[in-house]
């Protein structure tokens, strides 16, 4: 494969900070490549360089075999776009948002309708083109700002935690439209993200950064099967414990991930490991139930987070653990900060890292 | 009561008669506050964008200097202003003390560290992602500005409404660089002060009458340019 991008030695400083550390790094040409990492450690600052929107301090930055320097930057950026994680809009309608880098490019009017047009079919928001950008709920503008940068057909989509905060609904056709784009258009798309779910299903490669370096660049499916404990390293991935697993006599395991916490899993294996569970495979209530699942914990709900239609929740055992609700349930239970609540989970549900 | 409403009477008589003097008087105002706010506007602007989307060392100090220059006593200036441009000052050879220019100059300078002010916190109130946004989309470094702008337009016509307002409102520069002298550099400010000074309240309270209406039929139109929507609200109000 041909890289469309590539990143050699890479320094960029604010102040006295790092935030890339002599990166080096290849984006190939029709890939989808995840970038996984925690907050702080330099997705942003990463992307916004493969953007041609920073400058960087040390290394060489590549695209279509040219050096990307301050004089040929301005136009490199007409191949490139950026979807930001907090979405930015102009403060007008959905269309004159969607067709702003139409109108920068100097397109005929008849080509920005249908463009325009066709883009918000793509996000399934037809019928939005009047409408006030600024006033759309989370999904919608995430959508609206994935349209404005697909209407613009360039080589490379930079897109910084598209689904972040948003429901399930609004992930889910996220994703189908990034997966789409890719396949059809052969769009090349660097994807930040520090949901580990995603970033298994989604990109083909994965890179793993931290504090501004990269630590591992890989297939997807050998980079999360290779146990990486940089993975359970990254504080803002949810539900992903280090600890230690000892095999129980019926053939499981428990693992002791510390804070009083023991968890059972459906694997054997023996020492130093490192575990999650999904938010999704977790089952709330007010009071112990009595089921086949095989982990139940006692906590408190320490934090709440609206997304519309779903409520998450940071639940303290002794280890923090998010949940995912609907409004309707968190409403109905009554729920609120510092509730007792339990957590219930199959051992199956364990994965290893 | 009888000063204020003799002065009203008065007012009155003096728009409608169509009197060449006042109208004199309310043009020379308008024209020269009217220039000076657009001189201010066209270095003020730039300025406030220095201020607003680039960091250098200083900065704080500089945008502090505008701040505290906001409330400079307009009789400070133009006496600074007179002493400069008085034939023994080092810009005496301009030839400007006494003339419209003079009045032009110093209102301009007046008001520009409002302008400033204003425009600058009204382009920081814009996400400063805003140009990177521009930028990613295609945009040139000046398309970039011009979207931030845009998105400040509200802000930056405030700042530029303020300015004339308080351009238009002063005294001290116009008296003391002007001269008041009749029919050349007397402006409403300098014949309200003027006619006071006589006695002559009726003429003093008319002339401070049109000043208001001017003011605030200026801010309404403004208004009502930015958001038609305004008229209609009224318009029900009235009904």
């Amino acid at each position: 494969m041909t890289a469309l991008a590539e990143l050699k030695n890479l320094t960029k400083c604010f102040g006295s900070r790092k935030a890339l550390n002599d990166v080096t790094l290849q984006i190939e040409e029709g890939e989808i490549l995840g970038l996984l990492g925690p907050n702080g450690s330099g997705k942003t600052t990463l992307l916004k360089v493969l953007a041609f929107l920073e400058r960087v301090d040390a290394g060489e930055v590549k695209f279509q075999g040219e050096t990307v320097t301050e004089r040929n930057s301005e136009r490199m950026r007409l191949q490139s776009t950026m979807v930001f994680q907090k979405t930015l809009f102009l403060g007008t309608t959905v269309f004159n948002n969607v067709a702003y880098g139409l109108k920068m490019r100097k397109m005929p009017r008849s080509v920005i309708e249908e463009e325009v047009g066709n883009a918000l079919k793509l996000v399934r928001l037809e019928s939005f083109k009047k409408r006030s950008a600024r006033k759309l709920s989370g999904g919608e503008q995430q959508r609206v700002a994935l349209a404005r940068a697909l209407v613009l057909k360039t080589r490379l989509l930079l897109l910084d935690e598209p689904t972040t905060n948003l429901d399930p609904k609004n992930t889910s056709i996220i994703e189908e439209i990034i997966t789409k784009v890719n396949r059809e258009l052969k769009t090349t798309i660097v994807m930040a993200t520090h949901n580990m779910f995603q970033a298994k299903a989604l990109p083909k490669r994965v890179a793993l950064i931290n504090d501004g370096k990269i630590t591992e660049v890989g297939l997807s499916s050998d980079v999360f099967t290779k146990l990486s404990r940089n993975l359970a390293a990254f504080a803002a991935v949810e539900n992903t414990f280090n600890g230690f697993s000892r095999i129980t006599d019926a053939g499981t395991s428990i693992v002791d991930v510390g804070g009083g916490v023991q968890i059972e899993a459906t694997f054997q294996k023996q020492g130093e490991i490192s575990i999650f569970i999904s938010p999704q495979d977790i089952i709330l209530s007010e009071k112990q139930l009595k089921s086949s699942a095989r982990n139940m914990l006692k906590g408190r709900i320490a934090e709440i987070t609206d997304l519309d239609s779903l409520v998450r929740l940071k639940i303290d055992v002794g280890k923090p653990f998010t949940v995912q609700i609907t409004k309707c349930s968190f409403n109905e239970m009554g729920l609120n900060l510092n509730s007792e609540v339990f957590l219930t989970f199959k051992a199956s549900s364990v994965h290893t890292i | 009561m009888d000063q204020i409403s003799d002065g009203i009477v008065k007012a009155l008589q003096l728009i409608f008669s169509g009197d060449p003097t006042v109208y004199g008087i309310v043009s020379r105002s308008l024209l020269f506050s009217g220039i000076a706010t657009i001189l201010a506007v066209l270095w003020a602007t730039p300025i406030a964008m220095l201020l607003s989307l680039k960091n250098f060392p200083g900065k704080s100090i500089v945008k502090g200097f505008f701040t505290a220059m906001i409330g400079m006593p307009t009789v400070a200036l133009g006496l600074f202003l007179w002493l400069t441009l008085s034939k023994t000052g080092p810009l005496g050879f301009l030839g400007l003390l006494y003339t419209p220019g003079a009045i032009i100059l110093g209102e301009a300078l007046l008001v520009t560290p409002l302008i400033v002010s204003i425009a600058t916190n009204a382009i920081e109130a814009i996400d400063p992602e805003m140009m990177n946004l521009a930028r990613t989309l295609g945009a040139s470094e000046s398309q970039a500005l011009t979207a931030v702008l845009k998105e400040a337009i509200n802000g930056i016509i405030f700042s530029n409404v303020a300015g004339f307002n308080r351009a238009i409102a002063e005294l001290g520069v116009a008296l003391m660089v002007g001269g008041n002298l009749a029919g050349f550099t007397d402006v409403l400010t300098t014949d309200i002060s003027t006619f006071n000074a006589r006695a002559d309240f009726a003429s003093a309270i008319a002339l401070a009458i049109i000043l208001l209406l001017i003011v605030f039929g200026i801010n309404i139109m403004i208004i009502i340019a930015r958001n038609p929507r305004v008229l209609v609200t009224l318009g029900r109000m009235g009904q």
